[in-house]
């Protein structure tokens, strides 16, 4: 696929002299969900607001969908919907004045009726009339969704979209996500929950302290740093592995009562051997065991290892 | 040029002109009602004509001067201040439109206000007294150049305001009383000559004395130098305008 987002060593040091990007290299393709992850202060928001024109960036080039954010910044922010992290919106305009502003700013024509479909598909077409004030925090944030997709962006960004959001919205709005992803729309997000880069993203991108650490498909990133473990609980406890069963990722735990064997997940596949022939020597040394049960790492153990060896 | 964002900007603008119109419109209406009550009737009746103009048709020039100042700068600063202090401005900075095409929404909407209000502010006073425009052209100019020109001024002092108390700094201590002393209530020449000297310092003497000019062929200074005066604050302004947006002042980290 092509990149539609292109980044070549852009850096970005504030006024304070605060360094928020170090030669950030990245290129997002057409069309993925990629999901750019980290904790608080590194970058993150500093590099969306660099690509939609918000931050000046000190070093470095991007292109978007071929067009150079800064000389040609007309054609590729055209491109771009962004939805902020903050939940800014008008106070005292209503729903369907402020969607109609948003689409007008981006240089479209009106068109109410693809208008009706976005905020029908937020749950907001009931409230256009409403006054934004007097919309709940829940609204306020389908409505920054609308508003963002009111130009019929190729990209969109979702910045922290789900942060103190409950359940229900959260479902609602990977829906939705999923379904402008199958009409072609580029998604970039940004995120420190983990479990939605896991659910959502194709791709995951990694960025601490103003660099990217990683940048690695999501299948991939859990087969390659995820661990399996398997847990075998024993009928009788065992005060001590016997010979037949030490070797490297097999220990006990709970007082003698489980036997824990840990393995790459990425081994999985050819390395049943591993796990049977444990079986096997389980059986040769007379262990038996009532129940067992494997367990896979998620990307919030792979991320907490990664940020510990970047320090 | 994105017309679309124009016409966007300036109908969301003007929009909230209609939300708070009747007390943009009536608080100078009244506060002008006054000065006719107090200096065009009760003072002004023992103020001899000046140059052969009763008082309070004298000082119409001025109080409509006044009024589209103080109402250009509110409407401009305010305009663009709010989206900042609301932090809404990320959609604005974020849009493919450049800085001329928000300049020209933005300011041309507070202008639009601004000289709406001097056209109502110009009738109520001819309900009070006998007015005059010898000049309806020049007249219109002056009240076109001196909107576009203060809604500018407005436009930069709400990018550089960072409280709404600074918002309103800037006309309370500068703009109000270079009014005041700009000859919208005497002619220049009435002052001692040194302050006559001072007062041709202050940009607003050009303006009033040039509007006035328009209405009865009085001025205090050559019309033609206050028409180039006011195109030289204009330019001003918007030097500093494109100075803020090349650099990113107080808009782009």
């Amino acid at each position: 696929m092509p990149a539609i987002i292109d980044i070549s060593d852009l850096s970005k040091t504030y006024a304070t002299g605060y360094q928020a990007l170090t030669g950030v290299d990245l290129q997002i393709r057409e069309g993925e969900i990629f999901a750019l992850l980290g904790p608080n202060g590194a970058g993150k928001t500093t590099l969306i607001s660099i690509l939609c024109g918000i931050v000046r960036p000190t070093a470095g080039v991007v292109r978007v969908g071929g067009h150079d954010i800064l000389r040609d910044y007309r054609a590729a922010r055209a491109l771009i919907g962004l939805v902020p992290q903050e939940l800014t919106t008008d106070a005292f305009e209503s729903v369907w004045a402020t969607v109609c502003f948003s689409r007008g700013l981006f240089g479209k024509p009106p068109n109410p009726a693809y208008l009706e479909e976005i905020l029908r598909q937020l749950s907001l077409w009931d409230k256009r009339h409403s006054k934004i004030m007097t919309l709940s925090g829940g609204m306020k944030r389908r409505l920054l969704i609308a508003k963002a997709l009111s130009h019929e962006p190729r990209v969109l960004f979702l910045d922290e979209p789900t942060a103190g959001v409950d359940v229900g919205l959260r479902r609602d709005m990977w829906a939705l996500v999923r379904r402008l992803q199958m009409d072609g729309v580029t998604i970039i997000l940004t995120t420190h929950y983990i479990e939605e880069a896991e659910e959502m993203a194709d791709r995951v991108g990694v960025i601490n302290k103003g660099e990217i650490v990683l940048v690695e498909d999501k299948a991939a990133l859990m087969r390659k740093l995820g661990k399996k473990q398997l847990t075998l609980q024993l009928q009788a406890p065992l005060a001590e592995l016997p010979p037949g069963l030490m070797r490297r990722g097999v220990e006990l735990a709970k007082g003698g009562e489980e036997i824990i064997y840990t393995y790459d997940a990425s081994a999985a596949e050819g390395e049943h051997a591993g796990i049977v022939s444990l079986l096997e020597d389980l059986d040769m040394a007379g262990v038996a065991f009532k129940d067992l049960h494997t367990t896979q790492s998620s990307l919030e153990d792979i991320f907490v290892d990664l940020l510990k060896g970047g320090r | 040029m994105n017309l679309y964002a124009i016409r966007a900007i300036y109908r969301f603008e003007m929009a909230r002109t209609r939300r708070t119109l009747v007390q943009s419109i009536v608080s100078p209406v009244i506060s002008t009602s006054l000065y006719f009550v107090v200096f065009g009737a009760a003072i002004g009746s023992r103020i001899p004509h000046i140059e052969g103009v009763g008082y309070g048709s004298f000082i119409v020039p001025g109080l409509v001067m006044l009024s589209l100042l103080t109402q250009s700068l509110s409407n401009a600063s305010f305009g663009i201040y709010f989206p900042r202090f609301t932090g809404t401005i990320y959609e604005l900075l974020s849009a493919p439109v450049s800085y001329v095409e928000i300049v020209i929404s933005y300011v041309g909407a507070a202008a639009t206000k601004s000289l709406i209000l001097g056209v109502i502010i110009l009738i109520t006073a001819a309900l009070f007294v006998p007015l005059r425009v010898e000049h309806p052209l020049w007249m219109l100019l002056f009240l076109v150049l001196t909107a576009i020109t203060f809604s500018l001024l407005g436009f930069i002092i709400g990018i550089w305001a960072d409280s709404f108390e600074k918002l309103q700094l800037v006309p309370l201590l500068i703009v109000t009383p270079l009014t005041f002393l700009g000859g919208s209530f005497y002619t220049i020449d009435m002052l001692p000559p040194v302050w006559q000297t001072v007062s041709l310092f202050n940009p607003v003497v050009y303006l009033i004395s040039g509007f006035r000019w328009s209405f009865y062929g009085l001025a205090d200074v050559p019309v033609g130098i206050s028409l180039a005066m006011t195109g030289l604050f204009l330019v001003a302004c918007m030097t500093t305008v494109a100075w803020i947006f090349r650099t990113g002042y107080r808009l782009k980290a």
